[in-house]
């Protein structure tokens, strides 16, 4: 069964702000919500640091400083990191071999290609044990 | 000994039963590491390596701060310190 990302809309349009405004670099940040039984609940998208500033337009890495407070954040209003989001500048949304490599699962991984008329793309995928990447529906 | 806080980031709950913290009674980062690893099967391999040293994607946080920047696995706990396990989370468009 596919599983469902629930991004709602407003969350979904300050993530697209970000990433138009990160162009031509990449832009990241961390999910808050909750996990259900098939389906991932977001209640927040937040951007964070990107620490790649010697590679900005092809790679991201969120200032661990940046995850912590997350966490702590979402800790303390019960809700879990439950994803990461980042960009991909003139690159379709669909996970590279670096995003591939620096996966964890459990997460879900919103990928949005974006270019300099801004995003247009939007898609999330999750790390399935040995097979890799599958691809999760986005619904509001 | 001090008792002291873990925190388990949500790829790794998987080996706490679901648990975000698990406190546990140590002197150091070591010994802190070494007890989880003890109580919950599985999790240590995945935060340090064979030498015993943090992970690669592995970054351990005690009160806001990187123990590489400080005393590493030897980095003292006091009462009620809170240790982070965080994820190294990086990737990119190519």
């Amino acid at each position: 069964m596919t599983r469902v990302l629930r991004l709602p809309e407003e969350e979904c349009a300050r993530l697209a702000a970000w990433a138009a405004r990160a162009y031509p670099h990449e832009a990241c940040g961390v999910l808050l919500g909750r996990r259900e039984e098939g389906e991932t609940r977001v209640a927040e998208a937040r951007a964070t640091r990107n620490l790649r500033t010697d590679r900005a337009r092809d790679r991201y890495e969120i200032d661990p400083a940046d995850y912590l407070a997350a966490e702590n954040d979402a800790a303390r209003r019960g809700l879990e990191l439950v994803g990461i989001w980042h960009t991909h500048p003139d690159h379709p949304a669909r996970p590279s071999e670096t995003d591939r490599e620096f996966a964890w699962s459990g997460w879900s991984y919103v990928i949005a290609a974006v270019t300099a008329r801004g995003v247009t793309e939007l898609r999330s995928w999750r790390l399935d044990g040995e097979r890799g990447f599958e691809e999760e529906e986005i619904r509001a | 000994m001090s008792q002291v806080v873990i925190r388990i980031p949500t790829p790794l709950r998987g080996y706490t039963g679901g648990a975000g913290e698990v406190a546990v009674e140590a002197a150091t980062v070591g010994e802190a590491l070494a007890s989880l690893g003890r109580r919950h099967e599985g999790v240590l391999e995945r935060v340090v390596d064979a030498r015993g040293e943090p992970r690669q994607f592995v970054n351990i946080f005690v009160g806001g701060r990187n123990v590489r920047a400080l005393d590493g696995m030897a980095t003292p706990l006091a009462e009620g310190d809170v240790l982070a396990i965080i994820p190294a989370v990086a990737g990119g468009g190519a």
